[in-house]
């Protein structure tokens, strides 16, 4: 009855207790950078930090910012850390400088599971499909002929010293379509799903009509403090998208909130400890308009450089001004003005003509006038490309580069692909290629999708590099940051973290015509059939020896033989 | 030499189709033929006329003063009852054994005891565990929280009527008792629903026997608190604690049952389907009970899957409306208030409207925090998840009483019950499953039957035969595991992904292939032979012209 009578208390109204601390936390943040080529690239992160421990003790089971299918896939797959990310277009880093989130083409995924998980290939597939259904993605047909183990490339993100690459998995599906149904999912994730705050701008047939898509979630363990005493775990959502000039802007350098997404802001997630819109006017103050004026000036350390951004604070409620409602414009005043060039750049490409061999080229560029810096170069060929690791040349500046380190694992047919891990000094400003040859595998008419003709991709290559940076980085992670700025751990002042992706490659294969096993069983039929015939003929027929008549050049010249008087012959 | 060469030419067609028919169709045969492995469809037929016994011990006791001791002693030892009903073609054939002693035999596992009482004790009777009284007259008929019912003996039945009177007064009784504490006809009946074609007229019981979840070996039980207005409402509940002292407990009890895992999540910016109607009168907005039907589907949209496991989900929302809808009733089908302010879906979950207003007070300064009440929403929920659960209390008849169920939720007589019926209906399931993939099995003659498949067959057919058989014993503990394995394993052969694959190719397409084989070879030896009888009768034609 004590219970009872303790529920009773509990429920007497008015009389609040404190309320506890809540032990989670939602923020949520839009940048928007306009870029130099008249285009717009916003990017939205939205974080829910949760202090629990899904690992150690009693089962987590109540939830409240945290979604409950993705606590329950952490549970229940032993997951350290999860990243996945669905890609529409590709992110052009010479036109467009780096991203705040890197992502490459199609949709990737990489696990790192707990060291307390004895079969990581089955919970792999099994997560895979999990995940799949969550997201309304093809991630099922992620299987053992497109995942990797990375040596060195994927290193944890969170907190956590374990770098056993056997508890790690990655795999890309660069074919992968992102759409609609992809997003429904993904924007249900967030508290406030998109009946308030920032993600009421996500609206689809915008976001699809844009040069460049790209959807995450990061989910990781990340301390809580400076000392590390407790731990909390993060899901990170970001969305990333790029608007063209002429396509989204009908060419005219002014942008609104409006014309980008259709829709303009109201208020801040009331579930949100913090609600932000940072646009960066770094390049040139002078040449934005930026109206509704914000006199709240930020800088932060991003990439490696010090940006400038004006802020606004959507849980303030003046900044709504008197119509409730902010739309910003932004409007350029003049089109001048330089890029700073990304000093990190990668691109890829499939050398050769007819369709029995070819050549990978990949192609890094190190802009830095005089600094060189090392890179990690990740490669993940499907096992029809059979590369020839022989042909593997590194050449910078005309000379050899002989890479410091180098993690080759050959493929197997029909079972994995390879992976090529290379550590590789890049000069300054020079291009070092890499290149290497391969050979084409005939599948099994089976093996082939639904449309061979239009080729076989090779996901992107992975370059990962601590760039030099030129100013000093802020290594202390625990300090309030904006959230664009905090996602790659820093951990000295001279470098930055940079991910590049290159294009994925498409390549052609011989293709057989696949009305052909008919044709050849009805062909094999036949020529069995006429030999069969034959034979049977000449074993059964009954041969007689026969007066032979004569042939009809004789008989004709017996006719006129005949006619002429003369005995025929 | 014309007539050899006529015969070898004979010949060498007669031996071509022999090796042809001896070679070639065994070849042919071999290399085509799909692999079955073996079923015991002999088996499994029987066990598709589900013949179920299902016995229940009962042990009587006679308290002193009921009968004299001489009648004591000529008290038989056992009695057996039997009854059979037939539901739509199955027979459920019901024993009851009952074992008349006076005392307790401790050994044994009884369904039920029945006390036997005289009729002018004053009711008072102790055990161990329970302690009863009765004070009030017209209670013939206790039936405690173990598995204990007390009976007093009618007033026609004074002491100094024969023995032979007694235990017939006393055997409509104890039969009425088992109803209430083991099967009743509609248990059985809803336990069956499957197999079962229903008649039309009784929708009320059909709806009752569709209400609780199907049996499964678990169950996830996800607590959703919705808040549709963040804005105003900061809502706080106590989930944690609220489970482990309501839920918990009768979770644990039902343990034997089935597994059971609980979650909770909050969810914001939900909305009901439905928009509330404002009723003047008592200015409040109401819910009709008509469009309940439409209140869940744009809320399902939100509650998420269960990604960690494919048991059913049941679902309980608390839903407190937003600051403009509020307060929010939900009203009968005859207009009138419902107490609980909640409705249930069957085979769903729950949802319960929890009002807010009394927490506004004169000025309400929003975001106002709320703590909610979890002792009066997990009474509601508790009642749900026992009807969800199948966990029904009918109606006793007249003259019973029935003890309240204590802190656990559910009395030992009631587990007993669920148990029983959960096992007959995962017999009906699998021997369903079974029979149906038996049946396909044997309509698509070329589809391949791998070891496994038979393998998890045959474990499923001697699973239920076990279960069957224990349910015979009255072991329902066995009876229970056993069918819970054979529906396992039955699920796992009928899912087999092997059984789905494309290689059922129809029979005019493999007729297309052969053909160009088939037809240039069968032409030329079918013709020959053909010719070789020809000749033969000839021959014989002609040599019985040469006799004559």
């Amino acid at each position: 009855m004590s219970k009872y009578a303790a529920a009773q208390k509990q429920a007497e109204p008015a009389v609040l207790q404190p309320t506890p601390q809540p032990k989670d936390d939602f923020q949520e943040e839009l940048v928007v950078r306009p870029l130099h080529s008249g285009d717009i690239y916003a990017s939205f992160q939205f974080r829910t930090l949760w202090e629990t421990d899904f690992m150690r003790g009693n089962k987590v089971s109540h939830y409240r910012l945290f979604p409950k299918s993705l606590g329950q896939v952490i549970s229940k797959f032993s997951v350290r850390e999860l990243h996945i990310s669905f890609t529409q277009g590709y992110w052009r880093t010479m036109q467009w400088g780096q991203p705040y989130l890197p992502s490459p083409p199609g949709a990737e995924l990489w696990v790192w599971f707990q060291d307390s998980v004895t079969d990581v290939d089955a919970t792999w597939k099994e997560l895979t499909n999990v995940l799949s259904g969550i997201f309304c993605a093809s991630l099922n047909f992620i299987d053992s002929t497109n995942t990797v183990q990375p040596s060195a490339s994927f290193k944890p993100l969170g907190i956590g010293n374990v770098t056993d690459h056997r508890f790690l998995r990655y795999a890309t599906l660069p074919r992968e379509i992102v759409c609609t149904e992809n997003l429904t999912p993904w924007k249900k994730l967030l508290p406030c799903g998109s009946k308030a705050g920032l993600a009421v701008l996500l609206k689809s047939e915008k976001l699809f009509h844009s040069s460049f898509h790209s959807q995450a979630v990061h989910i990781r363990p990340v301390c809580q403090d400076w000392q590390c005493k407790t731990t909390s775990w993060e899901l990170r959502q970001t969305l990333n998208v790029v608007f063209d000039l002429h396509n989204s802007g009908q060419g005219k350098r002014e942008w609104s909130l409006f014309k980008m997404f259709s829709r303009t802001l109201t208020e801040a997630c009331p579930l949100a400890s913090s609600s932000k819109i940072y646009i960066d006017i770094t390049d040139n103050p002078e040449q934005f308009e930026l109206s509704p004026a914000t006199s709240l000036l930020s800088q932060a350390m991003v990439l490696g450089d010090r940006r400038t951004f004006s802020v606004y604070d959507l849980t303030q409620q003046d900044t709504f001004g008197s119509v409730r409602s902010l739309n910003l414009l932004i409007r350029w005043k003049s089109t001048e003005g330089d890029m700073l060039r990304p000093l990190l750049h990668a691109e890829r490409y499939v050398a050769g003509y007819g369709l029995q061999t070819g050549e990978i080229h990949t192609l890094m560029y190190n802009h830095h006038p005089y600094r060189s810096f090392p890179v990690l170069l990740l490669d993940s060929v499907p096992w029809y490309l059979r590369l020839y690791i022989h042909t593997l040349t590194v050449t910078s500046k005309g000379k050899d580069n002989k890479p410091s380190y180098i993690h080759y694992q050959p493929s197997k047919d029909r079972v994995r692909p390879h992976l090529l891990e290379m550590l590789v000094q890049l000069p300054p400003n020079s291009v070092t290629e890499v290149t290497v040859q391969f050979e084409r595998a005939l599948l099994k008419w089976t093996e082939y999708t639904p449309d061979p003709n239009h080729g076989f991709y090779v996901g992107s290559s992975v370059i990962s590099s601590l760039v030099p940076s030129t100013v000093a980085m802020d290594t202390n992670s625990t300090r309030e940051r904006p959230l664009f700025s905090s996602f790659f751990p820093c951990k000295e002042e001279s470098s930055y973290f940079v991910r590049v992706y290159t294009e994925p490659l498409l390549v052609n294969l011989p293709t057989p015509d696949f009305s052909m096993p008919y044709n050849v069983i009805c062909l094999t039929c036949t020529v069995v059939a006429v030999g069969y015939g034959s034979l049977y003929n000449l074993l059964t027929r009954s041969f007689q020896i026969e007066e032979p008549s004569p042939g009809l050049a004789k008989r004709i010249a017996n006719v006129i033989r005949k006619m002429r008087g003369v005995p025929p012959l | 030499m014309f007539l050899s060469e006529r015969r070898r030419g004979q010949l060498a067609a007669l031996s071509i189709a022999a090796v042809v028919i001896i070679v070639g169709v065994p070849l042919w045969w071999r290399t085509t033929e799909t692999y079955r492995a073996w079923l015991p469809v002999s088996q499994i037929k029987e066990l598709a006329k589900l013949q179920l016994q299902l016995s229940a011990d009962v042990e009587v006791v006679f308290a002193r003063g009921t009968v004299t001791p001489e009648q004591q002693k000529k008290v038989p030892l056992t009695q057996t009852q039997e009854e059979e009903r037939a539901i739509d073609g199955d027979l459920i054939i019901l024993f009851l054994i009952l074992l008349i002693r006076n005392t307790k035999l401790e050994s044994k596992f009884f369904s039920c005891h029945v006390l036997f009482l005289p009729e002018d004790t004053a009711l008072r009777y102790s055990t161990q565990a329970d302690l009863y009284l009765l004070a009030f007259q017209d209670v013939n008929v206790y039936i405690g929280q173990r598995r204990t019912a007390l009976l007093r003996i009618g007033p026609q039945m004074r002491v100094g009527k024969t023995l032979e009177q007694l235990l017939a007064h006393l055997e409509p009784r104890i039969k009425q008792v088992l109803q209430v504490m083991s099967f009743s006809h509609n248990d059985i009946t809803a336990a069956l629903s499957d197999r079962v074609r229903f008649s039309p007229d009784n929708k009320e019981s059909i709806a009752d026997s569709m209400r609780a979840f199907k049996s499964s070996p678990g169950y996830e039980i996800t607590f959703s608190l919705l808040n549709p207005d963040p804005k105003s409402h900061r809502l706080h509940w106590d989930i944690e604690g609220a489970v482990q002292t309501y839920i918990q407990p009768l979770l644990t009890k039902l343990s034997p049952v089935a597994n059971f895992s609980i979650d909770s999540q909050t969810l914001y910016y939900t909305m009901l389907g439905v928009n509330p109607r404002f009723d003047t009168s008592r200015s409040a907005y109401t819910l009709n009970a008509d469009s309940l039907a439409h209140v869940i589907n744009p809320v399902e949209a939100r509650l998420g899957s269960n990604a960690a496991s494919s048991n059913p989900v049941l679902n309980f929302l608390l839903y407190v409306p937003d600051a403009q809808h509020s307060p929010l009733y939900i009203q009968g089908r005859k207009k009138q208030e419902v107490p609980s302010n909640a409705f249930h879906s069957p085979r769903w979950g729950g949802i319960m409207v929890y009002n807010v207003n009394g927490f506004y007070g004169s000025e309400p300064e929003f975001p106002v925090d709320i703590n909610i009440d979890m002792a009066k929403v997990m009474g509601v929920f508790l009642a749900q998840l026992r009807l969800l659960l199948g966990v029904q209390s009918s109606t006793p008849p007249p003259g019973f009483l029935v003890a309240r169920c204590g802190s656990t939720g559910l009395a030992d007589w009631e587990l007993d019950r669920l148990m029983w019926s959960r096992s007959v209906e995962n017999v009906a399931t699998a021997t369903t499953t079974i029979t149906s993939l038996a049946q396909l099995l044997d309509q698509i003659g070329n589809i391949v039957i791998n070891d496994n498949i038979a393998q998890q067959v045959s474990s499923a057919v001697t699973s239920l035969q076990l279960a069957v058989a224990e349910l015979e014993a009255g072991n329902l503990g066995f009876a229970l595991q056993y069918s819970k394995e054979a529906i396992l394993a039955s699920e796992k052969a009928f899912f087999d992904p092997s059984l789905l694959h494309l290689l059922y190719f129809p029979d005019d397409q493999k007729f297309a292939i052969y053909i160009p084989l088939f037809l240039p070879m069968c032409v030329p030896i079918l013709l020959s032979l053909l010719k070789i009888v020809s000749e033969a009768r000839q021959r014989r034609r002609e040599k019985q012209a040469k006799k004559d």
